[in-house]
């Protein structure tokens, strides 16, 4: 398992190698990745803020649940902070199992209690040079995380 | 008294003015909500940034806690607004 928190832009074919690489166990492999949005023209740029320290310990939280969950062979998460403009990369999450439905709910439900719980709050820029606003959270991502509770 | 680290992120820090402080706590404070009421008594700043204290999110340690949780033995509490990450 490996969980990275970083300022710098990652490599999602290297992420995945990188996890693969030298093992053949591995049946199937799901990359999630989040993109910075430019809202129809209307933002320049996202700030995201992180809790150091416990974004990362948070991350890794969500990835063993993830593991012991499905029953996952391995797990990336990336998230990166600072400025990040419209079409780049904001976060990864790479699993891999031996069948391909445990590799696609681990990634969903990593991405759904990573949204709802490691510490990251996005600052929006708009392009007409105002500063933006927080975004606020989202209750339907509270509803697609709540979703893994039920039976 | 009971000297504990706090740190703020997102609009929690920029309404309160300060990413972090190292306050004495007075023992009548005993859990995270109880921590809520006593800031805002600190100030109009803090009182503006925890307004609607149900949303404030609390973590002791680097770890989430709910309102009702014991504060004792925390090192570092953690107040921010919901996450939107990912």
């Amino acid at each position: 398992m490996a969980v990275r928190i970083q300022r710098q832009d990652f490599d999602l074919a290297a992420e995945v190698r990188a996890l693969s690489q030298g093992r053949h166990d591995i049946g199937a492999v799901v990359t999630f990745s989040g993109l910075c949005r430019d809202e129809a023209g209307t933002l320049s740029a996202l700030e995201l803020e992180h809790y150091p320290g416990m974004a990362e310990a948070q991350i890794t939280r969500i990835c063993e649940e993830a593991v012991g969950r499905f029953g996952l062979q391995a797990v990336s998460a990336i998230h990166r902070y600072g400025e990040i403009l419209p079409g780049e990369n904001i976060v990864l999450v790479v699993t891999a199992s031996p069948h391909r439905q445990a590799a696609f709910d681990g990634a969903s439900f990593i991405m759904d209690f990573l949204k709802t719980s490691a510490p990251f709050w996005k600052k929006e820029h708009g392009a007409d040079g105002s500063a933006g606003g927080w975004v606020s959270a989202k209750d339907e991502d509270d509803s697609a995380r709540d979703r893994w509770s039920k039976d | 008294m009971a000297r504990v680290d706090l740190v703020y992120f997102a609009w929690v820090r920029e309404r309160i003015g300060k990413a972090e402080e190292t306050l004495e706590l007075p023992e009548s404070v005993v859990t995270a909500g109880e921590l809520l009421a006593y800031l805002k008594t600190l100030g109009e700043e803090y009182e503006t940034a925890l307004e609607h204290e149900n949303v404030i999110r609390v973590a002791i340690n680097q770890e989430h806690v709910d309102h009702h949780e014991p504060i004792a033995g925390a090192r570092e509490i953690a107040l921010f607004p919901p996450m939107t990450g990912g």
